[in-house]
């Protein structure tokens, strides 16, 4: 066969689209809502039960994190929170959960790499752009927080 | 004897004189599960790595076909094989152990076509009497070595194959055995520019076609000069699109064409999406069933298409396409 031109690239692109089957977007968004509503559910009676004990709501805020990041990372070590993810999607990856997942599963696998050149270097490789740029982003935004209060825009 | 752009026939006959293959749990479940020969459910093969398990395949499938070929292990002058790891490691420390000078290859999941190749110039040449030609591939390493841990969650897309636990190895031998390497035709590197990684079957298919193309061309036959066409691990949507390629250059493989990774799983209860995949994929179902399939003369001629996506992550990360090979190799049934 000849060189390929950008065009007959094009058009296999399109048609490779075209024949690759897609997941149905209303029921993974179901399925999604489902899986998250009950993380949050949990979350809530967790924080309820904290308050109830008579902490204040930042304090059980705070245990009822590290009680769902405690129970991901078990779920991780027992092989069944990908089978969650697997069924629910986002709605297990976007609350805490899919964080504590994604820092626990590295741990796992690289163990056998060592303490160092293994858990300690790539334990993050997977939540590293999340914690890196999530606290870049809080730097930017104090950054003009501190402008906007200098300029006397906001007390 | 050159043949054509890009094939040899070979002179001196070069035969497969015994066969091994050794899979995993999910390969056990597959339809092929009662044909291969070595199952260990236990997917570290008692082990303590993936990798250290994928090195253990290897050494289990070329010990068992030298053993099936019933010679001397010293009489083996050469290894072709390889594997997905960085630096081919599988292989490295598999085959440290049998002392048998190594030729070391990487041709992603087209390995054993490469191999085969290889080792069938090399008999032809009368620089060897007996080569072993061999490959593996792990689910575990793999997705460690291109994707994920295993243990984070994500969702596959329909697009996506399942890499094959599992090892498969011929010894190549002057007499004996059933079946013949007749040809060959090598593939050459074919960019179509996708860069879905979940979906190498595309990726592939273009150089699945080239190459089956300039199989037709060079020794001037057409699909039906065989029995079957068995491409690697294109898997369902690279299998449409190879039928669909071929098509247009003339030629309609629709009827005699499989794909490894479509036979060696049950797609429907396997939850294995578009297909097997992998260096194993392919090894294996040589091993298991397409030659079971000739030595029992269901099929006489049988051209075997191992295909491979040659990216790495660093190339994937730096947005580069996906380019693919398949290399071609033409069995034949011995009278």
């Amino acid at each position: 066969m000849e060189n390929i031109t950008e065009n007959q690239k094009k058009e296999y692109e399109a048609y490779i689209k075209q024949i690759t089957p897609t997941h149905n977007t209303v029921v993974n968004v179901a399925k999604a809502f489902a899986v998250g509503g009950t993380i949050c559910l949990i979350g809530q009676i967790l924080l309820t039960v904290f308050q109830n004990q008579g902490m204040d709501k930042e304090i059980a805020g705070a245990w009822t994190l590290v009680c769902l990041i405690a129970l991901t990372v078990l779920l991780t070590g027992f092989n069944v929170f990908s089978k969650i993810v697997k069924f629910g999607g986002a709605g297990a990856l976007v609350p805490i959960t899919g964080f504590a997942n994604s820092v626990a599963a590295p741990a796992i696998e690289y163990k056998k790499e060592g303490q160092v050149f293994g858990i300690g270097c790539k334990i993050f490789t997977i939540s590293g752009p999340v914690i890196l740029y999530g606290i870049f982003s809080s730097f930017v935004l104090g950054v003009g927080y501190l402008i906007l209060q200098w300029l006397g825009w906001i007390s | 004897m050159q043949q054509g752009k890009a094939s040899i026939q070979f002179e001196q006959p070069v035969r497969i004189i015994s066969r091994a293959s050794v899979g995993s749990k999910k390969e056990k479940e597959g339809p092929l599960g009662q044909l291969i020969d070595y199952i260990d459910e236990d997917p570290k093969f008692g082990k303590n790595t993936w990798e250290e398990a994928e090195s253990q395949m290897q050494f289990l499938a070329a010990q068992k076909a030298i053993e099936k070929a019933g010679i001397s292990q010293n009489k083996i002058r050469y290894i072709f094989a390889g594997d997905l790891l960085g630096q081919n490691i599988a292989t490295s420390f598999g085959i440290m152990n049998l002392n048998i000078p190594l030729f070391g290859l990487y041709g992603a999941c087209s390995t054993m076509g490469e191999s085969l190749s290889l080792g069938a110039m090399t008999m032809n040449a009368g620089y060897a009497d007996y080569v072993i030609c061999m490959t593996s591939s792990h689910f575990a390493s793999a997705e460690k070595e291109f994707r994920y841990p295993l243990e984070y969650g994500n969702q596959r897309p329909f697009s996506a194959t399942w890499t094959v636990t599992g090892s498969g190895a011929v010894v190549l031998g002057k007499e004996g055995g059933m079946v013949e390497v007749k040809g060959i035709t090598t593939g050459q590197v074919i960019d179509y520019g996708i860069k879905d990684s979940m979906n190498m079957g595309a990726a592939m298919a273009p150089a699945a076609a080239d190459t089956i193309y300039h199989n037709f061309t060079d020794f001037n036959i057409s699909p039906d000069y065989y029995d079957k066409i068995i491409t690697g691990d294109l898997g369902y949507i690279g299998q449409t699109a190879l039928i669909d390629l071929l098509k247009k250059k003339g030629y309609d493989i629709s009827k005699v064409h499989t794909d490894c990774g479509i036979e060696i799983y049950d797609g429907e209860t396997q939850d294995t999406h578009a297909g097997g995949s992998g260096c194993g994929c392919s090894a294996v179902t040589l091993c298991s069933y397409i030659l079971k399939q000739m030595e029992e003369r269901k099929w006489k001629r049988v051209l075997f298409v191992p295909t491979g996506a040659l990216l790495s992550t660093v190339s994937f990360n730096e947005g580069q396409s996906i380019p693919g090979i398949a290399h071609a190799v033409m069995l034949e049934t011995v009278n």
